[in-house]
């Protein structure tokens, strides 16, 4: 069990953690009485703690290994993990499903107006963590850019309101054609590139719509932003604050199953396929027969259309944007979704948006320390499941036999 | 014998490196043509060129499909000289490794279907059956090649043989008149090599297609080919039957070195 070189090794780390934050843990200048505070507690504290943990981080990690080497052994079974257990069984998931279902229709009538708005702001990441999977998750083309579209879509509707007086349902629509737009816009000068190339020029442009909205006051009014941005209504109805929160939430909640519902069947057809064999070999690829030109301009345009439309809501939720909202941050956040939750795994995307968007909210009590956990939870989850929190089973065409029945496994 | 390829004078400068050097070359229908050479000598280059990886310096490509007007390759895009019915394996193998077997084919039938996005989408008739005849049209292929039995495995789990057979299958998928072959039998054993010249004569065969297929293992090549071209530093040195091929001084030279008399 414990030996004496794991004592030992820990010992060492539980010195080198104290050594590290001691400038921060322990010594505290006191600038009004102008005197160096000496927190010894702390520094003990830091090295039980440490010491402690490198044995949980050793022990999973022998698991992790373990594990590994069983994979590799061929047992199949057991590289699986509880949420693909759950998935690959109807007789669980489907009561599963079922009393999701009702939650989410229960939720804005249970819950606070602070905690719907929490929720719709979790759906409004989950669709664009869905868009960006198309992008990056499938086509694997590495975007740092894709708040870019969200901000088109959010402007289109601010603006055409604004200027014209178009209804958010109208504009809901454009707003997701001028965000396909703007998805091959950005896609024909990239078409050569690849990976950190690829990144960096995304990053550009992401950077530059946010410039190009914040100086050009004429346009888009500068940082001072857009107000007043009427909310959605309903068949002529108009709603009171909660009441607009409501349906808010529950038009998310259609987009976002819209969106699963796209998204699985683009991801489960021919060009699907051609995303994903892009992503394996491009060279390959074309020597095929797949127009590469073609598959990375449409992975782009459908992966930005997501954004453009949910920019739309966005814009209608808050009734005020800026461009603020919408810095290389917000990109990140949403890499860091489709990475967390697995790449290319529709449920694992929904659940890294529920993951990264609610844990911050409800750290809130622990403000100070929100961020740092944030951060770890990131770190060690790249650790432990560097394929994400459900990672991609992708559902394989299967051959059963010259009926032409595929057996549909997987997410 | 109608041509169904001809190569006149392609040339491909790479900066000052001459890769290829005024090449001509032709090939019949249901023939099978070996390029062989010394490593370096622009075989891969060649294929490159006729497979639009790279544009060519200069020269012209023409092919002639079976019941199709004679027409220009050159200055095509991989994709479209794969519509057009050449299609390629690869030196290195360039599998879909995180696809499975089945799907691996299923690439290659992709320029041969039709749906878009909105039949993706919307999954109406002509999508749902095209997609059921493309996975059965693609374990028929798989059948042909004998690699049924791997139908379902992730192509990277496969051994190495079998991979390189299903870069033969993912190609046949395409429907070409003409395949290329990029040393087919790099790194097979004597078993494995023999299987593959009886595969290569069935494909021929059964599908009528023409084969072009660089090869180092000479035995390979000397059974198989109907026809050898020979290149040496980017330039054709002899062309002709595989008995001619064998006692041809210069071939000899380019493989052997020159006789050193002190």
């Amino acid at each position: 069990m414990i030996t004496l070189p794991e004592i030992k090794k820990s010992f060492f780390v539980s010195l080198w953690f104290m050594f590290l934050t001691f400038p921060i843990m322990v010594v505290r200048v006191n600038p009004i009485e102008k005197a160096v505070e000496w927190r010894w507690k702390n520094l003990l504290l830091v090295g039980v703690g440490s010491f402690l943990l490198s044995f949980v981080w050793r022990y999973l990690f022998k698991r992790k290994e373990a594990g590994k080497k069983k994979e590799e052994a061929g047992y199949d079974s057991g590289a699986k993990s509880f949420f693909h257990i759950i998935l690959a069984e109807p007789k669980i998931y489907k009561p599963f499903l079922i009393g999701i279902a009702f939650f989410a229709l229960a939720f804005p009538f249970i819950f606070s107006i602070y905690q719907t708005n929490i929720m719709t702001t979790a759906l409004i990441y989950v669709m664009l963590g869905l868009g960006l999977n198309i992008v990056v998750g499938l086509a694997g083309l590495l975007d740092l850019g894709y708040v870019a579209f969200y901000a088109v879509g959010a402007y289109s509707y601010a603006l055409l309101n604004y200027h014209f007086g178009l209804s958010f349902w109208l504009a809901l629509p454009i707003g997701a054609a001028l965000g396909a737009f703007f998805g091959i816009l950005l896609g024909f000068p990239v078409l050569r590139l690849r990976g950190d190339y690829l990144a960096i020029v995304t990053l550009g442009f992401g950077e530059i719509i946010r410039i190009i909205l914040e100086n050009w006051n004429e346009f888009s009014f500068g940082p001072s932003g857009i107000a007043n941005i009427p909310r959605p209504g309903f068949l002529g109805i108009e709603f009171s604050l909660q009441g607009a929160t409501t349906f808010m939430y529950f038009l998310m909640i259609v987009l976002t199953l819209f969106t699963v519902f796209v998204v699985n069947r683009l991801q489960n057809s021919r060009i699907g396929r051609a995303w994903i064999a892009l992503r394996e070999d491009e060279i390959a690829c074309q020597a095929m027969g797949i127009d590469k030109t073609k598959t990375k301009l449409t992975a782009f345009a459908l992966g930005a259309t997501w954004a453009g439309m949910v920019g739309v809501v966005f814009a209608a939720k808050t009734t005020f944007i800026n461009p603020a909202s919408f810095t290389v941050w917000e990109s990140i956040i949403i890499l860091c979704i489709v990475v967390l939750g697995g790449m290319g795994s529709v449920i694992g995307v929904v659940f890294g948006a529920l993951i990264l968007i609610l844990l911050p909210e409800y750290l809130r009590a622990f403000s100070e320390y929100r961020m740092l956990i944030f951060g770890a939870v990131l770190i060690i989850m790249m650790v432990f499941r560097p394929g994400g929190v459900i990672s991609s089973v992708r559902r394989t065409y299967r051959f059963e036999g010259l009926t032409g029945k595929r057996d549909k496994t997987g997410i | 014998m109608k041509t169904i390829l001809e190569v006149k004078n392609l040339t491909m400068n790479f900066g000052g490196l001459c890769a290829l050097d005024r090449i001509d070359l032709d090939i019949s229908e249901r023939e099978i043509v070996a390029l062989i050479g010394p490593n370096g000598a622009g075989k891969t280059t060649f294929f490159n060129c006729i497979t639009g990886i790279f544009p060519p310096t200069e020269g012209e490509m023409f092919i002639s499909p079976p019941g199709k007007q004679r027409k220009s390759i050159k200055g095509l895009k991989p994709n479209q000289v794969t519509e057009n019915g050449l299609a390629r394996t690869f030196q290195n193998i360039r599998l879909f490794q995180n696809m499975t077997v089945l799907e691996n084919v299923m690439i290659g039938r992709h320029c041969r279907m039709s749906s878009g996005i909105a039949g993706a989408v919307l999954r109406n008739r002509a999508t749902v059956e095209e997609e059921e005849a493309v996975v059965e049209e693609s374990y028929i292929i798989l059948q042909k090649i004998g690699l049924s039995e791997y139908v379902n495995e992730f192509a990277k789990n496969l051994p190495y043989g079998a991979q390189r057979r299903l870069e033969i299958a993912r190609a046949l998928a395409t429907e070409p008149f003409l395949l290329l072959l990029d040393e087919p039998a790099a790194g097979m054993n004597l078993r494995e090599t023999k299987e593959l010249d009886e595969l290569i004569v069935r494909i021929r065969d059964s599908e009528g297609v023409s084969i072009l297929l660089i090869e180092h293992d000479m035995k390979l090549v000397m059974s198989l080919s109907d026809r050898i071209f020979v290149v040496d530093y980017g330039k054709k040195i002899a062309q002709g039957k595989p008995e001619e091929i064998q006692k041809n001084p210069v071939v000899i030279k380019a493989y052997l070195g020159e006789d050193f008399d002190a």
